[in-house]
C-alpha cells in the first residue's frame, strides 16, 4: 500500500507493507535511520519521534497509522541540517556515549521542553523514563537536559526553511 | 495483510460485519508487539485511528462517559483526574510517557490483561462498558464483559466505544509494585475507593487472579477488608513475582489504601 | 564498495576555540553530533545496492540431537536466495574465543536453547523469517544438564574437556572448563573469629541497546568485507577466515557503529553466518537481531554460587580466606577459563591476606551460554567477599570502613597468587576519600512519589520505609592476564595537505564502543605532535594491526601507548626530514606498543611461574544509601558517593561517564537484572521481563577521582571501565543489609527477600 505524511516539513510517499511499523518504513524505506531499532515493542524508547506533536514510539506505530499525519525524527530536529541546540547540549553535557539511545532521549528532551521549558529534576526523570540507556546511568543526561532548558531558544521559523518542530498550542 | 481505515464509525462497524477476522488497532501498544515479533500475522488490520467518535471524554446524567480512543495522557488529564483520580494514578503508571501518548481505554478493555492497568480504577467505578455493532448497541458491566486471561465478551462483529464510569464519591487511590520505578508489567495491583453515597469500601486488584476482580465491603468492615480482598485473589507464580508474595502485597496496599481513603 | 553503501568516514575533528582537546581535558566526543543528529551509522543502519537479509534458524531446545534437517520448502519461498546448514561450512566447522568448541550451525546436536541450526538470505526480512520457519528440523531432545553442581556428577555435554592436556590444572570431573587452586600460606590456619556464608549470583545480561547485526559485502574474488559492531576486529577475522575456508587477507573486517557492547560482542554473532550467505548469493547480506534473539544470541555473565569462609583476629585483621567459587560457564567455553581464573584471583578482595585456598571451578551445561561481562569475574567474588566483610564487621564490633582500612592491600604488597604490587593500587586511600564524601541527609516527607521506593506506583507515603547504608571495596585486574600477550598497534599517517597544513591521519583497530577511545586517539595525537588537525580514520583490519580487544578496561592505557609511540616516530622522522612536508608529501608509520609481559599461574599451586600474572590493578570504594519499603521489600537506591583509582583522567567527563554507567549495571544486578531459565529454556528474553534500571531508577553519583599514575602506564593512564561495576553491587547490597538486617546472599534481590518473606 502506499502512504503519504509530512516527514520533518516534506511530504513524503512510501510503497509499504500492510503490517510494517512507522519505525521500519523510516529506516528502510525513507532513508531516515536516526530513530533506532533496539526493542520494537515500546520497552526502550530508542525509536521515539513525533507524530502530530507528541511523542510516540515508531515502532508501536503501523504505517498505515502515519498516512496523512505529521512525523519529526531526530534528523528533522534541527532543520536544514543545522545542529538544534538540545542536540549539542547532549554532546556537550557528555551524556552521550554509545549513542544508540540519543536519538529517542533527544526527542524526548524536545518533547518535554516544549510543554515544559524549565522542568524540576523529578520532571526530567518521569518524562525520560520511557527512554533505557545502558551506558552512562543517565547522571549526564539529567546534566544535558538542564543545560538544553537554558540554552534552548522558543521556537523560531526561520523565513524560508521547512517547519520543523513547534510546540503544542 | 491489509488495513482498513474507516473515517466514520458507521464505516467502522459496517467492515466489522462483513469482515470478522478484522483485527482492530487503536495505539498499537499490544498490536503492533505482536506483530513486530510475528507472535500475529491477521490477514487484515482495522485502524481506529481515524474515528473522532472514540475520542474524548463527557459528563452525561452523572456518568462519566470515557470515548474508548481516550489516552492514558489524557486520563491524566487535572479535569478528568479530579473525577477519577484512581485511574488518572493507573494511567501514569502505564509503560511511559510515549506509550501513554498511544495506548487507550479501548485497547486495554479490548486485550483483557489480568494485568491491565485500566481495569482495577474502572472496575471501583463500576464501570460499564458501551458495545456497538451494525446490529445496534449494548452495555455491559465490566465485570461480565471480562472473561478471562485475555478473553472478553466483544462479539465479532462489534467494538468496544466508550466506558461509562461512576465519578467518585469518596476518595480513591491506585497502587502498582513492580521491582523497578518505572516501566513496569504490575506484579499486583489495587485501586481502592471509599463509596461515600453506598458506605461501601471497593477494591479491584490487577495481577493477582485469571481477571482482575472487585471486592465490595460496608465501611464497617474496615479492619478485615485487606484480608477479605487478599482471599479474593487466585495469584500464580509466574516470571513476575510469587503467589505468596502478591498475597502479601495485597493485605498491605489495602491496607494503606483505605488510610489514605479513609480520612 | 557499492555508492550506498554508507560506512562510517573519517571523523573530522575540528577543535573548538580555547579547547587545545589534549589529555587531562574533557574534550567533546568526536563523534557526539552525528550521534546526537541520528547521521551515525551504526551496524544495523547499514544499507548496500542489492542488499539481502540474512535470519538465523535457533534451537528451541536446550539439549537434543538432531536427527534431519530438511530445508527443501524454504529454498522454494518467495524470495530466498540461500538456505545453508552446516554442511555448507567451506571451511572449519567450529569456532571460539579460547577453544574452538562452538559450531558455526549446529552439526549433530544442540546443547542450548537458541543455538543456530541454519540460516537464511531473502529479500525482505519478512521472507527470511517465513523461510527459516519453514525448515524442518527433526530433534530428539535429551535431559538437559542445569545444574552447576550436578554437572560435575552427569555425563559429559562435549566430547572433550578443552583444557584437559593443555598445562592447566588437571580436573577429571565431567563437564569441567577449568579449575584452578591458588594455596597461599597455610590454608588451615585458625583465628579468633570465624565468619562463613554461601552466596549465589544469578545470570546478567550485557543488554547492549544495539542490536547484533552487521553487512557483508562479497568481492567478486571469493573474499568478503565484515562490516559488524565487535569489540575484537583482528580476533574476529582470524576466527572468521579459517571457517570461510579462506586465507586471512580474503576476510577484512571493519568496525560499523557500536551500539554498546559490555563484553558481549567479544564472541562472533553474525559474522560468519553473513558471510557464509553473501558467498552463496553473491550479495551484500545485512543480519540484524531482533531483542528476543540478541538476548540468546549472545554470551551472559557467568551465574555463580560461592562458599566462603573468613577467619580474623579480634582487631579485625584478616588471617585466612578460604572460598569455593563455582561458576556455571553454559554450553560452550567462550572465555571462561579466563573468567575462571579472573574470579579466584580477586576472591579475597583488595586485602592484605597471609592464607588463603580459593578454588574456582566452571563448568558446562545446557544452560545459556556465558563468557564476557564488564568485571569479568571479579563481580561475583567482590559480592561474596564483601558480604563476608559485614559480617565480620557485624560479629566483631567494628566500624565496616575502618575493619576494610586496617586489612587495605598497598603497593608493595604480595597478592595470594604470590604476585607483588609493583604498580600502583591506593586501596586505602580510595577507602579514605570516599567515606569522606559527606552522606546527604535523608530527605524530609511528604514527598513525590518518585522520591520514594516503589515510584510512581503509588505504594507508600513513607510507611515501612527502613533506609540503610552500605559501604564495598573492589578491585580487578587491567589488560588481559596470564600470559595472553595482548598487544596494540596504531600506524600515524602524517601528510601535509593542499594548502600545506600538517593533518594527522590515526589508524587504529581499537574498537570505539561507547567509551570514548576516538578521543583518546585523538587527545594522545594532539598532544604528542601539538597539532589540531587530526582525524580518527575507520577502523579496519585492512589499514593497521590489531589492538587488542576493547575489554579488560585496557584499551585507553594499550590505545594511548600506541600512538604515543607512533606519533614519537613520526616525530623523529620529521625531524629527519627537516621538521616540515610539502603538499603531498608524508609519513606513515606504524608501532606495536606492548605491557609488560605476563604468565600463567601454577596449575598446581595457583602462584605466579614470572614475574605476575596480572599487568596492573584498579580499585574503587562506593557507598550506598537505600530506602526500602520493608512491608513490600521495594528498593530506591538514593545516593551513591564513590572514589576510584584512575591512574590519570585522560578525559575527566568520560572518566566520570564510565564511573556512572559502570554503577548502574551493577544496581541492575543487584536489584532487578536475571536472566530466567527453566531446563535451560531462557523464559525472558525482553526489555519487559529482563528490567534494566530507568531514568527513575538511578540516584544521583557523587565521584572523588584518584589519580596516582601508574607507573608504566603512559601519563600514568589506568582503565576505568570495570571497577565501578565489580563494586556497585556489593555495595548497594550492603546497604539493603544495613536497611532490613537480612543476609540477602543471592541477587538480583527480589521483594519476596527484602519483605523477609
Amino acid at each position: 500500500m502506499r502512504i503519504s505524511l509530512t516527514l520533518n516539513g516534506l511530504e513524503r510517499d512510501a510503497d509499504v507493507w500492510a503490517g510494517e511499523s512507522l519505525l521500519y518504513v523510516l529506516r528502510e524505506r525513507l532513508g531516515l535511520p536516526g530513530a533506532k531499532n533496539a526493542c520494537e515493542q515500546g520497552e526502550c524508547g530508542s525509536c521515539s519521534v513525533l507524530l502530530d506533536g507528541e511523542l510516540v514510539c515508531a515502532c508501536l506505530v503501523l504505517a498505515g497509522q502515519a498516512d496523512g499525519h505529521e512525523v519529526v525524527t531526530v534528523e528533522g530536529l534541527g532543520g536544514s541540517g543545522d545542529v538544534h541546540p538540545i542536540q549539542d547540549a547532549f554532546v556537550q553535557a557528555g551524556a552521550v556515549q554509545c549513542g544508540f539511545c540519543t536519538p529517542g532521549l533527544v526527542m524526548a528532551t524536545a518533547d518535554l521542553l516544549s510543554r515544559r521549558p524549565n522542568p524540576t529534576e523529578d520532571e526530567i526523570r518521569e518524562a525520560l523514563s520511557g527512554n533505557l540507556c545502558r551506558c552512562t546511568g543517565y547522571v549526564k543526561i539529567f546534566d544535558a537536559v538542564r543545560l538544553a532548558a537554558v540554552s534552548t531558544p522558543p521556537t523560531v521559523d526561520p523565513p524560508g526553511d521547512p517547519p520543523v518542530f513547534s510546540p503544542p498550542e | 495483510m491489509e488495513v482498513f481505515t474507516p473515517r466514520t464509525l458507521d464505516e467502522a462497524l459496517k467492515l466489522r460485519a462483513e469482515e470478522p477476522d478484522l483485527v482492530p488497532i487503536e495505539g498499537g501498544t499490544d498490536v503492533m508487539v505482536e506483530l513486530n515479533f510475528d507472535r500475529a500475522r491477521p490477514r487484515a488490520l482495522l485502524n481506529l485511528n481515524e474515528l473522532r467518535e472514540l475520542r474524548g471524554w463527557s459528563r452525561t446524567n452523572g456518568h462519566l462517559r470515557l470515548g474508548a480512543g481516550l489516552t492514558y495522557t489524557e486520563a491524566r488529564a487535572p479535569d478528568l483526574a479530579e473525577q477519577l483520580p484512581a485511574l488518572a494514578e493507573a494511567a501514569r503508571t502505564v509503560g511511559s510517557p510515549p506509550i501513554q501518548n498511544r495506548g487507550t481505554l479501548g485497547g486495554n478493555l479490548g486485550t483483557a490483561s489480568p494485568a491491565g492497568d485500566s481495569l482495577p480504577p474502572l472496575l471501583v467505578g463500576d464501570a460499564e462498558i458501551e458495545l456497538e455493532s451494525v446490529r445496534g448497541a449494548r452495555t455491559l458491566p465490566l465485570e461480565d464483559f471480562l472473561l478471562g486471561p485475555k478473553r472478553n465478551a466483544l462479539a465479532p462483529d462489534e467494538l468496544i466505544t466508550a466506558v461509562r464510569v461512576r465519578p467518585r464519591s469518596g476518595r480513591q487511590t491506585f497502587m502498582k509494585v513492580g521491582p523497578r520505578n518505572a516501566m513496569v508489567i504490575a506484579v499486583v495491583s489495587l485501586a481502592v475507593a471509599v463509596d461515600r453515597e453506598r458506605e461501601e469500601l471497593r477494591a479491584a486488584y490487577g495481577s493477582a487472579g485469571p481477571v482482575p476482580r472487585l471486592v465490595t465491603a460496608p465501611v464497617g468492615e474496615r479492619a478485615t477488608f485487606p484480608e477479605q480482598v487478599a482471599a479474593a485473589a487466585s495469584p500464580i507464580d509466574d516470571v513476575r513475582g510469587t503467589a505468596s508474595y502478591r498475597r502479601h502485597a495485597l493485605r498491605v496496599l489495602t491496607e494503606r489504601a483505605l488510610d489514605r481513603c479513609l480520612v | 564498495m557499492p555508492e550506498e553503501s554508507r560506512i562510517g568516514d573519517p571523523v573530522a575533528t575540528p577543535p573548538r576555540p580555547l579547547e587545545l582537546g589534549r589529555i587531562g581535558e574533557s574534550l567533546r566526543r568526536v563523534d557526539g553530533i552525528p550521534k546526537a543528529t541520528g547521521e551515525f551509522a551504526y551496524s544495523s543502519d547499514l544499507v548496500a545496492a542489492g542488499m539481502l537479509w540474512g535470519h538465523t534458524l535457533r534451537s528451541p531446545h536446550a539439549h537434543a540431537r538432531i536427527q534431519a534437517i530438511d530445508v527443501s520448502d524454504a529454498v522454494r519461498m518467495p524470495g530466498v536466495h540461500a538456505v545453508l546448514t552446516h554442511e555448507d561450512v567451506p571451511g572449519r566447522k567450529t569456532y571460539g574465543l579460547e577453544f574452538p568448541d562452538q559450531p558455526v550451525l549446529a552439526i549433530d546436536r544442540v546443547r542450548y536453547f537458541g543455538e543456530p541450526v541454519a540460516i537464511v538470505a531473502a529479500e525482505h526480512p519478512e521472507q527470511a523469517r517465513r523461510a527459516a520457519a519453514a525448515i524442518r528440523v527433526v530433534y530428539d531432545p535429551l535431559e538437559p544438564v542445569v545444574d552447576s553442581e550436578r554437572a560435575l556428577e552427569q555425563d559429559p555435554i562435549h566430547d572433550e574437556s578443552p583444557t584437559a592436556g593443555h598445562g592447566y590444572r588437571d580436573d577429571p570431573r565431567p563437564n569441567v572448563v577449568r579449575t584452578i587452586v591458588i594455596r597461599h600460606g597455610d590454608p588451615e590456619a585458625t583465628a579468633d573469629v570465624a565468619v562463613s556464608g554461601v552466596y549465589e549470583l544469578g545470570i546478567q545480561d550485557q543488554a547492549f541497546l544495539g542490536p547484533e547485526s552487521g553487512l557483508v559485502v562479497p568481492d567478486g574474488e571469493g573474499g568478503v568485507d565484515i562490516y559488524v559492531a565487535t569489540q575484537w576486529l583482528h580476533v574476529d577475522r582470524d576466527q572468521v577466515a579459517p571457517c570461510l575456508g579462506l586465507p586471512t587477507e580474503g576476510v577484512r573486517i571493519h568496525l560499523a557503529g557500536v551500539g554498546g557492547a559490555f563484553g558481549g560482542r567479544e564472541d562472533l554473532s553474525m559474522q560468519i553466518h553473513g558471510a557464509m550467505l553473501a558467498l552463496h548469493a553473491s550479495r551484500p547480506v545485512k543480519m540484524v537481531y531482533n531483542r528476543e534473539e540478541s538476548f540468546v544470541g549472545h554470551i551472559h555473565r557467568h551465574p555463580a554460587r560461592i562458599w566462603a569462609e573468613h577467619r580474623a583476629k579480634t582487631d579485625g585483621k584478616l588471617v585466612c580466606v578460604r572460598m569455593r567459587i563455582l561458576l556455571d560457564g553454559g554450553a560452550y567455553a567462550s572465555s571462561s577459563t579466563a573468567v575462571t581464573s579472573n574470579a579466584a584471583s580477586f576472591a579475597c578482595g583488595p586485602y592484605a591476606v597471609e592464607n588463603a585456598l580459593v578454588e574456582s571451578t566452571c563448568v558446562y551445561t545446557n544452560n545459556p551460554p556465558c563468557g564476557a561481562m564488564r568485571g569479568f569475574g571479579a563481580v561475583q567474588t567482590c559480592f561474596a567477599a564483601e558480604a563476608q566483610m559485614d559480617k565480620l564487621s557485624a560479629k566483631l564490633g567494628l566500624d565496616p570502613v575502618e575493619l576494610r582500612l586496617r586489612n587495605a592491600l598497598a603497593s608493595g604488597d604480595t597478592l595470594p597468587t604470590g604476585q607483588k604490587i609493583a604498580g600502583s593500587l591506593p586501596v586505602a586511600e580510595v577507602i579514605r576519600r570516599c567515606a569522606a564524601i559527606p552522606v546527604p541527609e535523608p530527605e524530609p516527607l511528604p514527598r513525590e512519589a518518585i522520591r520514594l521506593p516503589g515510584g510512581s506506583g503509588n505504594t507508600t507515603r513513607g510507611e515501612g520505609v527502613q533506609r540503610g547504608v552500605g559501604f564495598a571495596v573492589g578491585f580487578k585486574n587491567i589488560a588481559y592476564s596470564e600470559g595472553f600477550d595482548d598487544y596494540t598497534a596504531a600506524r600515524v599517517r602524517l601528510y601535509a595537505d593542499s594548502a600545506g597544513e600538517l593533518v594527522a591521519e590515526i589508524h587504529s583497530a581499537g574498537a570505539e564502543v561507547g567509551q570514548g577511545v576516538s578521543n583518546v586517539i585523538v587527545q594522545v595525537a594532539r598532544t604528542e605532535l601539538e597539532l589540531d588537525n587530526v582525524v580518527v580514520a575507520p577502523h579496519s583490519t585492512a589499514s593497521v594491526d590489531s589492538a587488542g580487544s576493547a575489554s579488560a578496561s585496557r584499551l585507553t592505557w594499550m590505545t594511548a601507548g600506541a600512538v604515543r609511540i607512533a606519533c614519537e616516530a613520526v616525530r623523529e622522522e620529521l625531524e629527519r626530514r627537516g621538521g616540515g612536508l610539502e603538499p603531498g608529501e608524508e609519513v606513515d608509520l606504524e608501532r606495536i606498543y606492548r605491557h609488560k609481559p605476563t604468565s600463567p599461574l601454577d596449575p598446581e599451586t595457583g602462584q605466579i611461574t614470572g614475574e605476575r600474572a596480572h599487568v596492573a590493578f584498579a580499585c574503587a570504594a562506593m557507598r550506598a544509601v537505600v530506602e526500602v519499603d520493608s512491608d513490600l521489600g521495594l528498593a530506591r537506591v538514593a545516593w551513591i558517593g564513590t572514589a576510584q583509582d584512575v591512574g590519570k583522567a585522560l578525559n575527566p567527563q568520560a572518566v566520570e561517564g564510565q564511573i556512572e554507567g559502570g554503577t548502574a549495571q551493577g544496581l541492575g544486578l543487584a536489584l532487578m537484572e536475571e536472566i530466567q531459565t527453566r531446563d535451560g529454556l531462557i523464559v525472558n528474553a525482553s526489555f519487559t521481563d529482563y528490567l534494566i534500571p530507568t531514568a527513575l531508577d538511578m540516584p544521583p553519583v557523587v565521584i572523588e577521582l584518584v589519580e596516582e599514575a601508574e607507573p608504566d602506564a603512559p601519563y600514568g593512564v589506568k582503565g576505568v571501565g570495570e571497577p565501578p561495576t565489580v563494586v556497585s553491587t556489593a555495595a548497594i547490597v550492603s546497604a539493603l543489609r544495613a536497611a532490613t538486617g537480612y543476609e540477602l546472599a543471592r541477587v538480583p534481590v527480589r521483594p519476596d527477600d527484602l519483605a523477609g518473606l
